[in-house]
């Protein structure tokens, strides 16, 4: 079995176990949170030994030839030698410039980084509590019109990151964030395929982003955001995405509620999953964006797949919350 | 490997064009749809692209020993002949929607049969 060495010390591997796993195991404390490949916040160098493929899955070019992998994906073939990386390359500070309350369980955190970060709009950045706490955001803002980073953020109860964030920062608090990585933003291109945008609860903030960095770019298919939430407080943002359909005669927005009764003749009843493959059993030739809860994500792939989607044209961010 | 079958597929291009098709297919089909289900899709989409690969007689790396190896878990949650066959046949229909002869689908699916045991665990 394979070794890996981190600040001078070898340590053992076992079969299946991933680096993340080992470093955990030695008392080492390790950034990390989905341990599924799919946040980058236990990314690390290799110094030497080269990271198995699956292990860079997802990262930028520039990363991969510089052998950042993720240790929770890294099950090692070879010794490495291995870091943490420096946190001044990879890490920037920001400032909260701005917050307000969505809804009883949501607040909108503008963040403005001293040096501008590039990123687009469905894209998240890592956010740092303290060295070893970091948990993922998607933009909901665009760059090149908001002054600020736009993060959705719900409060989790007992939550680590989202306790501190709904009732300990404010205006003017200093925190890290990472770069931004994900893959599910728009691709301008191919501007009359229609869009198909579902998502739960905070999978709002990539699709808000989404659709209008589409329409900002002159989409000119139809795109349809289907927003789910088990109750009327959880459909934060209604006004602005009705006055968003407004403006745009291509846009069109359904608010949906599971588990209250609606009232109201704009709103369907029901799960925002079933209601969207309802009104859309041929997907053949659509472009889908599947944002929130990981299971009704990973139902939703499966569906819009099955209902003719392209598996190249579905994009999606499962908000997989940290493992403890 | 079998280069020409392959080349007279369409090569990668074709694998390509079948992906899509095939794991629809296999997905909707409810005599082996439970083996392809709990995988994770993405991954999954680059596994049947090795499949399809393979049985279209084209270059990988695979040998008798790691179809063994690759199917064994799947052996243990039940996998038989009539799964084997049922793939067989959704791989069949997938090329005959892509207006493939019925010659090279015998072809391809002769292929196929020289895995089975392999597979299967035999
Ligand atoms: C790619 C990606 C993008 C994301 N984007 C967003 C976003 O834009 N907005 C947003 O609000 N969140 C987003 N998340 C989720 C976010 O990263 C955190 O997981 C979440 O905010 C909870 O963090 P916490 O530290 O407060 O909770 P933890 O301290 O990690 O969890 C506390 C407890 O609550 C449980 N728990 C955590 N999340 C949930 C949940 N959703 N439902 C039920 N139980 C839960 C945990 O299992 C644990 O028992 C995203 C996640 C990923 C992977
Ligand atoms: C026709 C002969 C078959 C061939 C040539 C074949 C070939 C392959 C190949 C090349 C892989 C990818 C291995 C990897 O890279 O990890 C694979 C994976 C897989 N095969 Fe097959 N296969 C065959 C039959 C079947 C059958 C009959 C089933 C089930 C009904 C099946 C289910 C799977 C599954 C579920 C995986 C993914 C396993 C995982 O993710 O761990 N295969 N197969
Ligand atoms: S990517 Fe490794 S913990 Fe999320």
């Amino acid at each position: 079995m394979p070794k890996i060495r981190y600040q001078g010390t070898h340590y053992d591997c076992t079969e299946h176990q991933s680096v993340l796993d080992v470093l955990l195991a030695n008392q080492l404390a390790i950034p990390s949170s989905c341990r599924s490949g799919q946040c980058q916040t236990c990314l690390m160098q290799a110094i030497s030994g080269k990271p198995p493929a699956a292990a860079q899955q997802g990262l930028k070019d520039t990363l991969k030839t510089q052998n950042y992998f993720l240790a929770c994906s890294c099950i090692p073939q070879e010794d490495m030698e291995i870091t943490l990386p420096d946190a001044s390359d990879l890490r920037m500070k920001a400032i909260v410039k701005h917050i307000e309350k969505l809804s009883n369980e949501v607040v909108s955190i503008c963040l403005q980084s001293d040096v501008p970060i590039a990123y687009r709009p469905g894209q998240f950045i890592n956010l740092f509590r303290d060295e070893n706490t970091a948990r993922s955001y998607s933009l909901a803002s665009l760059p090149d019109q908001d002054d600020c980073m736009q993060l959705h953020v719900r409060k989790v109860p007992g939550g680590r990151m989202t306790g501190w964030l709904h009732e300990e920062i404010a205006c003017g608090t200093q925190v890290e964030i990472s770069q931004a990585a994900g893959t599910c933003f728009y691709a301008p291109g191919n501007m009359e395929q229609p869009m198909l945008l579902i998502g739960t609860g905070t999978g709002l903030a990539p699709l808000y982003g989404i659709a209008r960095d589409a329409l900002s770019h002159g989409h000119k298919g139809e795109i349809r955001l289907f927003h789910g939430s088990m109750n009327r407080d959880g459909l934060y943002l209604h006004g602005a995405l009705q006055a968003l359909a407004t403006e745009f005669a291509n846009f069109r927005y359904f608010p949906c509620i599971s588990n209250e009764a609606v009232n109201d003749p704009l709103i369907t009843s029901g799960h925002v999953l079933d209601i969207a493959m309802q009104q859309h059993g041929n997907l053949s030739g659509w472009r889908v964006y599947l944002c929130g809860n990981p299971d009704m994500v990973k139902a939703a792939r499966k569906k819009t797949f099955l209902g003719g989607a392209a598996m190249n044209d579905i994009y999606s961010d499962a908000f997989i919350p940290a493992q403890a | 490997m079998n280069q020409n079958l392959y080349h007279k597929l369409g090569g990668e291009a074709a694998v390509n064009a079948a992906v899509d098709i095939f794991y629809r297919k296999v997905l909707s089909d409810d005599r082996i749809s439970e083996f392809f289900d709990d995988v994770d899709m993405e991954s999954q989409a680059a596994k049947q692209k090795a499949f399809l690969t393979m049985a279209f007689g084209g270059p990988n790396n695979y040998n008798g020993m790691d179809m063994r190896r690759g199917h064994a878990h799947l052996v243990k949650r039940g996998l038989n002949d009539s799964h084997f066959d049922a793939v067989v046949e959704n791989l069949a229909a997938t090329l005959k929607e892509l207006n493939v002869g019925g010659d090279l689908i015998s072809e391809v699916a002769a292929l196929c049969e020289t895995t089975r045991n392999d597979v299967l665990g035999k």
